[in-house]
């Protein structure tokens, strides 16, 4: 009898325990959001989808961003699958940009994440929409707002038709904060297959060779050429001999090393019209 | 002062000053072969000699260098010339004030330890050449050693001093006084020193723009005789250079500031074998900033701030048993080197450029030096030495250590090394010749520009030099042979050394490498050669005749070059001074002649060209008044008579030498 008791005891205080530690993940939780900033919340009658990101706001160029899902009862939903469109409205025509999928984020209860490459501002009356699909249950639900992204300051994204006439985005993921230092550099290069249809581009080679055009053009040694690793983005090393403003200028290869964009930077030509910017 | 010019150091002769004083306080047997292997430069007017009436008393501290046989200096302006030892710079020689370590703040070596002392801190320079300067750390070339002077041998109650001069070729102003007390229990002085140069004219009337100068000195001492045999002694320099120029770079400086302190421990006869200990806890600190403000044209305007900290410490025993005189020094030091570059771009609202030269590297060195002379007979004596140093490198500064890494991605924050030295002398006496021959090897570690400098511009070949963290240490090996002759009325010696140089430290050109400066031509990275050799010779005669003349000739010859068959720069092409004095009573005056060969070894590999030969002429009187208690010297002359346009070898840059000059001091003594 007793060695039940005691039984039905640890089992109810176990109970109580697992139920309000749940119970308090879906109410608060610290953890969760450390780091990240809440840029906006988009609303249908459901559900308030919460968007983060670690500065607070959508910028153009590449933007790694967080999802929450909350419910009525301010409930986080941990369950569901989503995915994303967003859409710039411009006067004469619509576009969309290169995004990743959302997946769940690894370690984290309620987090959902992926990545937007904005290759455009919000600009007066061309305005980006963002509609997030997602499944909670097997029920489909829809949720679609305007989102405000801002223009970045130095160039973090460009958009390029190739020497194949294909056209092309390419933007910075890394250095998100540059140093003095031999930095890693991650770029991701997508093809633009019409409006609405991004790929990820295979097996180029990007050859990077920033310079300082206020110090006469100075640049730095032993940076490596950008190439693809398995997660699809191009990797390399971008050395920074000095804070300030740097030109990275750029050359495009395909995988048989043809230049696609892009000129090589010489005494004569100070710069490629292929580039992206660094200022710190 | 002087006795302390240990029998253990090999003592060296020099041309000009005679240091008669010194070997008279030696022990007799000792005086056989003090003057063997020293260059002693006698600086102060309190411990006159017979020829330093014929100076300029109130010289720069680096004129009077420049008249060693084994010093050369280097000239980037008017100021802060960079003393060579037997053809060797700053990162090969070993520069200490009283035995402290000091290390300028300059990326570029615009402040040689030298710049922060005034003539009026000091009684004389010892220069000891090669393995024998290893007393206060590791060297190769040799080491300088600046001794302060001190109240304390001066006769008992007060005395003073006030200076003045003036020099017309860049119409230098000098004003400087001096104060002390001494007696059984304290002594104390003070002095100070001002110097105020414009720029200084070239032969054929040219000025040289932006070579002015403006500099004050002020030191203290204060001893305190504890007991009768101890003595505490506290010391300090400060010295503040501000608006100077340096024609030959594409800056100036607004401000070179050095604070050195010191305090000192004394024990005196501790017992029948030790003779002497003495106890030195030190700490300098220099804050060089540079100034390229008015300088017209800059294609970017940068500030450029560097501070060298040193905390350090030595502790020397001197002793003597049977034949023996033996010394012992435990010396340590820790330095930190910052230097940061700030440019500011043409567009305004562009982010300032910034980065570290010297990225906060702190440098802890500790060793130990021992030394005996053993004296085989009445005739001859053995001296032998060997020191022992750990140095160890941090880089505290993350951003400076990734910096760096940009060039080194494996290298650590830390590097430790281990510096051996050993020489031996073997000296002979045999009437009135005194022959001298050593051998030696040595060992330093590269310096803080060598090993970690990043981007730092060399005006002179065009090029940014980046250190190298994985340099060798350079190890030299050494032979060195003098013959002296000395009679009462004629002297002449002949001294040579030989340096074999492994892992020779030079700066190699990287193609790869893009340089930071604006208009640089390339970067070179630090590297070694497999070897160098460097062979300096002098030949000294003096000559007294008819009682009150006396004649001199000075003849050097240097010689250096890579195992690549490259000469190496700055190595003085053949150098001479022709000397005639006449003195009587309180009169004296002294023709000179000097003169360098064509550069015809001129290392166009390292960006040398070739400088001309010239020669020059000077004339100087002087003539001190003496009164009850009291005397006034007068010293006039006139410096490069004819007025010649010439630059040498040790010229960055070529800027040319100053024209004809004529100076005046007065010194007044009570």
């Amino acid at each position: 009898m007793k060695t039940l008791k005691y039984l039905s005891i640890l089992l109810i205080s176990l109970l109580t325990f697992s139920c309000s530690s749940d119970d308090e993940i879906n109410v608060i939780n610290p953890d969760e959001l450390t780091d990240l900033i809440k840029i906006k919340e988009l609303s249908n009658a459901t559900h308030s989808i919460e968007l983060y990101s670690k500065n607070g706001k959508l910028e153009q160029g590449y933007n790694a961003l967080s999802l929450r899902i909350k419910d009525n009862n301010d409930h986080y939903i941990s369950n569901a699958t989503l995915s994303w469109n967003p859409i710039m409205y411009m006067t004469g025509m619509q576009h969309s940009c290169p995004k990743s999928e959302i997946s769940k984020t690894p370690n984290k209860e309620t987090l959902y994440n992926g990545y937007i490459v904005f290759q455009m501002a919000s600009h007066g009356s061309e305005y980006w929409g963002l509609t997030v699909d997602y499944t909670i249950d097997g029920t489909l639900y829809s949720v679609s707002e305007t989102i405000e992204v801002f223009p970045s300051e130095k160039q973090r994204v460009t958009t390029f038709t190739a020497a194949n006439n294909s056209r092309y985005v390419l933007a910075m993921i890394a250095p998100s904060e540059p140093k003095v230092a031999l930095n890693d550099m991650v770029v991701c290069l997508y093809k633009m297959e019409n409006m609405m249809q991004f790929s990820v581009v295979d097996d180029h080679l990007i050859k990077i060779d920033p310079r300082m055009p206020s110090m006469g053009n100075h640049g730095s040694p032993n940076n490596q050429d950008l190439t693809q690793n398995a997660d699809g983005f191009y990797h390399g090393k971008l050395s920074l001999t000095m804070t300030g403003y740097w030109k990275i200028n750029l050359q495009l290869l395909d995988d048989e090393h043809r230049v696609l964009k892009g000129e090589e930077v010489t005494s004569e030509k100070e710069s490629s019209s292929l580039y992206l910017e660094i200022e710190f | 002062m002087v006795h302390f010019m240990n029998m253990y150091k090999n003592i060296y002769w020099l041309l000009i000053f005679l240091g008669l004083s010194s070997y008279s306080q030696e022990s007799s047997t000792d005086s056989l072969f003090s003057n063997i292997t020293l260059d002693e430069i006698i600086i102060s007017t309190h411990e006159k000699t017979l020829d330093d009436q014929h100076t300029k008393a109130l010289s720069t501290l680096d004129e009077f260098l420049d008249k060693s046989p084994k010093i050369n200096m280097i000239k980037r302006g008017g100021y802060a010339w960079e003393p060579l030892i037997n053809s060797m710079a700053t990162e090969r020689t070993l520069i200490t004030i009283d035995g402290m370590r000091i290390f300028g703040a300059c990326t570029d070596k615009m402040d040689p330890i030298t710049s922060y002392v005034e003539i009026s801190n000091l009684s004389k320079a010892d220069v000891t050449s090669g393995q024998q300067g290893n007393t206060h750390g590791a060297t190769i070339g040799g080491a300088l050693d600046l001794k302060r002077s001190t109240p304390r041998n001066r006769p008992f109650g007060w005395n003073g001093k006030l200076v003045s001069g003036y020099e017309t070729n860049n119409q230098q102003k000098i004003f400087g006084g001096a104060v002390g007390y001494n007696d059984s229990i304290f002594y104390a002085s003070a002095d100070f020193m001002y110097r105020d140069a414009e720029n200084y004219k070239a032969g054929k009337n040219i000025e040289v723009p932006f070579s002015q100068f403006t500099k004050y000195n002020i030191s203290g001492t204060f001893g305190y005789h504890l007991y009768q045999k101890n003595l505490i002694e506290a010391s300090v320099i400060y010295d503040k250079a501000t608006d100077v120029g340096y024609p030959a770079l594409p800056m100036d400086v607004s401000l070179a500031e050095a604070l050195i302190s010191s305090i000192k421990y004394e024990r005196k006869q501790i017992s029948e074998t030790l003779e002497n200990w003495e106890t030195k806890l030190y700490y300098n600190s220099i804050t060089h900033t540079m100034d390229d403000t008015k300088r017209p044209n800059v294609p970017i305007h940068m500030d450029m701030p560097g501070w060298s900290d040193t905390f350090g410490m030595y502790s020397k025993l001197n002793g003597n048993h049977r034949r023996h005189r033996f010394s012992a020094n435990l010396n340590a030091y820790y330095n930190k080197s910052v230097a940061e570059m700030t440019m500011y771009p043409n567009n305004p609202n562009e982010q300032l450029m910034f980065m570290y030269t010297w990225p906060d590297v702190r440098t802890f060195y500790s060793g130990i030096h021992l030394a005996d002379d053993y004296l085989l007979t009445d005739h001859s004596k053995l001296k032998i030495s060997f020191a022992l140093g750990g140095h160890k490198n941090e880089i505290a500064d993350d951003f400076g250590l990734s910096s760096l890494q940009i060039f080194y991605p494996d290298m650590k924050a830390t590097k430790t090394r281990f510096l051996k030295s050993v020489s031996a002398n073997y000296l002979l006496n045999h009437g009135k010749w005194n022959y001298n021959f050593g051998l030696a090897y040595g060992e330093r570690a590269p310096s803080v520009s060598e090993g970690y400098g990043f981007y730092l511009y060399n005006s002179n070949d065009f090029h940014d030099y980046v250190g190298n963290p994985y340099l060798s240490n350079e190890k030299s090996w050494e032979i060195n042979a003098s013959v002296h002759y000395h009679s009462t009325k004629f002297h002449s010696k002949l001294s040579a050394n030989y340096f074999h140089i492994q892992d020779y430290i030079v700066g190699k050109v990287d193609d790869t490498v893009l340089p930071m400066t604006i208009g640089a031509s390339g970067v070179k990275r630090y590297s070694s050669l497999d070897y160098a050799t460097i062979f300096t010779m002098d030949y000294h005669i003096d000559y007294h005749f008819l009682d009150n003349f006396k004649a001199e000739t000075l003849l050097i010859y240097s010689y250096g070059q890579g195992n690549d068959g490259e000469n190496l720069p700055f190595i003085s092409p053949f150098r001479y001074t022709v000397s005639l004095g006449y003195s009587k009573s309180d009169f004296s005056s002294q023709i000179t002649a000097s003169g360098n060969a064509k550069h015809r070894n001129h290392a166009s590999f390292y960006g040398e060209n070739q400088t001309s030969d010239y020669i020059i002429f000077g004339l100087s009187a002087g003539y001190e008044f003496l009164f009850n208690k009291t005397s006034l010297g007068l010293k006039a002359g006139i410096e490069n008579i004819f007025d010649r346009h010439y630059t040498t070898f040790a010229d960055w840059n070529n800027i040319p030498r100053n024209g004809r000059n004529m100076f005046l001091n007065v010194v007044f003594e009570l």
